[in-house]
């Protein structure tokens, strides 16, 4: 294949995969590195490094249009960016002392785990529920748009969240994704933050995130431009699609399909994993 | 008439387009880039297969921007990779503003908190 068919065939891939990553509120990156790795039969590490970048431009691109809708809450996602940019640097380092075929072994059970959370049912969190004393310190709790006008919401388990953040950065650090699919659960299911909310929330972290793991990758050599390039292109052309549909899409047909999607990628990912084809 | 501080939701608004503008320029700098790489390399097989690692060139800032004035089409896409990198950094700098408008102590901790894992990612890596 020449560089050229290369490069139009990974724009065209993650594009697709850039429109899917926004619409689910989970980044591209979650696609991006089975696509290369296993379509395209690009080494995991350049992958990664393109995922990264990629998750960069999804979630700065779209954080105007997500912002315009009144979801996001700017003190959750700063809080918790302190737990995420820690565990990103912790996940880059790590990514030096394990093999190609143990992330690719990783990054399949991450994205197993992540079709499983997002595909259960959200269980409901009680109205009267004691509001978390250290929410309150924090002035966590906010208010998101519903048809009718506003409608409150308080934040639980904030030493929880915080703990479940440190882990989604330091995957995101690891496999180069932008870890939405774990910042939701830790949102909206260990937090009882609405799903709209973490969501878009999830979003504009993703980038501070990744950020704080790409300089790492690009001084290693991890990010080729000539993979990059496309991939970036490609997934901030379909995260700008995607974030247009968002608000009117329905959630949970967006879990559903996006769980189908990601069990497919991540059997294949432990399948090369174990025989050693990454 | 007091003074009144644009509230939360605001100042995001704001943030998020100059994120959006950050983006385009570091698309345009990448799409410029993408022209002259492929100009030269677009008839080569790609083979993507086998990590090499990058060359020291394409590695750190300063010798990014020294390939990026001799329009190398590599470096010039690198150098819109950094700038976009660049981007989820100037929105936690953009914050910290913000919440001082706000006269929002306890954030402007936290977020010059965010701020200093950035840098210390940024400058101990050898990046910038």
């Amino acid at each position: 294949m020449t560089i050229l068919a290369f490069t139009v065939l990974i724009a065209l891939g993650s594009l697709i995969a850039g429109f899917l990553g926004a619409l689910t509120g989970l980044g591209g990156g979650v696609v991006i590195v089975p696509l290369l790795a296993l379509v395209f039969g690009v080494d995991i590490r350049y992958a990664i490094g393109a995922s990264l970048v990629s998750v960069i431009a999804t979630s700065s691109g779209a954080a105007a249009a997500y912002v315009r809708e009144g979801y996001s809450n700017i003190r959750i996602g700063m809080f918790l960016e302190i737990a995420t940019t820690v565990g990103a640097i912790v996940g880059a380092m790590i990514a030096t002392h394990v093999t190609t075929n143990a992330i690719g072994i990783i990054f399949g059970l991450v994205l197993l785990y992540s079709a499983f959370l997002s595909g259960r049912q959200q269980p409901d969190v009680p109205i009267d529920a004691t509001p978390d004393r250290i929410a309150g310190a924090l002035r966590l709790n906010g208010s998101y748009p519903v048809g009718t006008g506003m409608r409150a919401y308080t934040v639980h388990r904030v030493p929880l969240g915080f703990s479940l953040m440190f882990g989604a950065g330091t995957l995101s650090g690891l496999l180069g994704i932008g870890s939405g699919a774990i910042k939701v659960i830790a949102m909206d299911q260990a937090m009882g933050i609405p799903f709209k909310v973490s969501t878009t929330t999830s979003n504009f972290m993703i980038g501070v995130t990744a950020a704080a793991s790409a300089g790492i990758y690009l001084s290693r050599g991890y990010i080729d431009p000539g993979i990059a390039m496309p991939v970036m292109l490609g997934v901030l052309g379909g995260s700008v699609l995607g974030a247009r549909v968002l608000v009117r899409a329905r959630t949970k047909w967006l879990r559903v399909i996006f769980s189908a999607a990601i069990v497919v990628l991540a059997v294949e990912m432990i399948y090369n994993g174990f025989s050693g084809k990454l | 008439m007091t003074h009144h501080s644009l509230d939360d939701r605001g100042i995001e608004v704001i943030i998020g387009n100059l994120l959006r503008a950050g983006v385009l320029i570091a698309a345009t700098v990448v799409v410029a880039g993408a022209v002259i790489y492929l100009s030269h390399y677009a008839l080569q097989p790609a083979n993507f297969r086998v990590f090499r690692g990058e060359a020291a060139a394409l590695r750190s800032l300063p010798a990014i921007a020294k390939g990026t004035l001799h329009l190398d089409g590599k470096s010039i896409i690198q150098f819109g990779l950094l700038l976009l990198i660049a981007t989820p950094v100037a929105r936690v700098i953009f914050s910290v503003i913000g919440f001082a408008d706000e006269r929002d102590h306890l954030y402007v901790g936290l977020t010059l908190i965010v701020l200093a894992v950035l840098l210390y990612s940024l400058i101990g890596s050898g990046v910038a």
